[in-house]
């Protein structure tokens, strides 16, 4: 079911853990889903130096969470924010599509952490990010069928 | 379920023995229920039969469910009991196979199979069934003793006697079944993410268990080629595996942090 990347960032995932003087934390999902995400990032200058994740779901959720920590490392803000969820699970090989929510979530994750950043830096918020992190009050699919009608 | 029963029931059915949390229903006892009350009582005892003694006659069983992949049979081969005298209609219409009931031609080389193979199952059942229950106490007083934050779910002891079924809490199913099938062990779990659908298992719902429990759970059953080295080698293993797991947790971390 799972390609050999999310196998490897599944049994061996990236950048597990907390950052104690992070500057960016975001936390999306819920249990009653089963999948929560919680994402670190410590950003100076604008650069994203550092990036850490912990994440309570299935193996496409660590895959994912692990990878999107990958991607954003390095980058600017403004770079982190255009990280699609397409991105991420392309970077895997794929997910199986009743999966492909887990990448939802992880761009989300990014998308919090980054909020939480420019919230805390006496930012404007960005407007396009309206996910509260509750399941079913976000547009994003979560694999059933209802979803891929277009 | 007495209450249950109203003026115009005609069947009652209640599972044997539950496939997931293994709990065993008081059988006899909704036999006797149903046979006072004069209504047609039936079982789905897939789950039991090789495993629990079933006797119809006592237990005042008028139909039961069983399927051969349960006892070792051969698989996409089952049978259902009817008592003499209860009428019931065609499943298949067609041919006259099966006294009119089932058209079609009949699966001969499974149903001798099935025969054999409820032979088989029943020969030796005691044994067999104080050999499940040593290799089902070790695995679950094991896990009880070394691994903290876990429940067991269903009946402590009235449950089949190889079934074991443990919510984990702070992790989820699925990562769960990854790693352990990465050991060699496979099992299954009420996680909603390893069954493809949004909600986790009914069975674990129903018996009250908050969905973030019930994402957590495993199953294991033991059967005919397990050991004691297998149960030693789960104690090994799993307790590794949830450490592993609870440390990318952020729900674990809440916990940690409060101690």
């Amino acid at each position: 079911m799972y390609s050999e990347k999310v196998m490897d960032h599944f049994s061996n995932p990236r950048n597990v853990g907390e950052i104690e003087d992070a500057n960016g934390v975001g936390q999306v999902g819920n249990a009653k889903c089963g999948d929560i995400m919680k994402m670190y990032l410590k950003i100076e200058d604008n650069i994203i130096v550092d990036a850490k994740f912990k994440t309570f779901g299935c193996g496409a959720a660590v895959a994912t969470s692990s990878m999107a920590t990958e991607l954003v490392r390095g980058k600017t803000v403004e770079e982190a924010m255009k990280i699609t969820n397409n991105a991420v699970a392309e970077a895997l090989d794929g997910l199986p599509p009743a999966k492909m929510h887990c990448s939802n979530l992880a761009q989300e994750a990014i998308a919090a952490a980054l909020e939480d950043y420019r919230r805390k830096s006496g930012l404007a918020p960005d407007e396009s990010v309206d996910c509260n992190g509750c399941c079913d009050s976000c547009n994003h699919s979560h694999g059933r069928e209802e979803d891929f009608e277009d | 379920m007495k209450n249950a029963i109203k003026e115009n029931t005609i069947l009652i059915s209640i599972m044997f023995a539950n496939n997931e949390i293994g709990t065993i229903q008081p059988i006899q006892e909704i036999g006797a229920i149903a046979r006072e009350k004069g209504i047609l009582f039936h079982t789905d005892a897939v789950q039991a039969v090789g495993n629990i003694p079933i006797d119809v006659e006592k237990m005042n069983i008028d139909l039961l469910s069983l399927a051969g992949h349960k006892f070792y049979g051969p698989k996409g081969m089952g049978a259902l009991y009817i008592r003499k005298g209860v009428k019931i209609s065609s499943l298949i219409l067609g041919g006259q196979q099966e006294r009119g009931k089932r058209a079609s031609t009949e699966n001969i080389p499974g149903i001798i199979g099935l025969g054999k193979a409820i032979e088989l199952a029943t020969k030796n059942i005691d044994e067999y069934n104080k050999k499940l229950l040593n290799l089902r106490e070790k695995t679950i007083e094991g896990l009880m003793a070394k691994v903290p934050f876990i429940r067991l779910n269903g009946h402590r002891s009235n449950r089949l006697p190889g079934n074991v079924n443990i919510s984990f809490q702070f992790i989820e199913g699925e990562s769960l079944l990854l790693m352990l099938d990465m050991k060699g062990v496979c099992g299954s779990s009420g996680s909603a993410c390893s069954s493809g659908s949004l909600d986790p298992s009914h069975v674990l719902m129903a018996i009250g268990l908050p969905h973030e429990i019930a994402h957590g759970s495993l199953r294991l059953t033991f059967g005919d080629d397990n050991t004691e080295e297998d149960v030693a080698y789960i104690l090994e293993e799993i307790p590794k595996i949830v450490t592993k797991l609870r440390d990318m947790s952020p729900l674990y971390e809440v916990v940690k942090n409060n101690k």
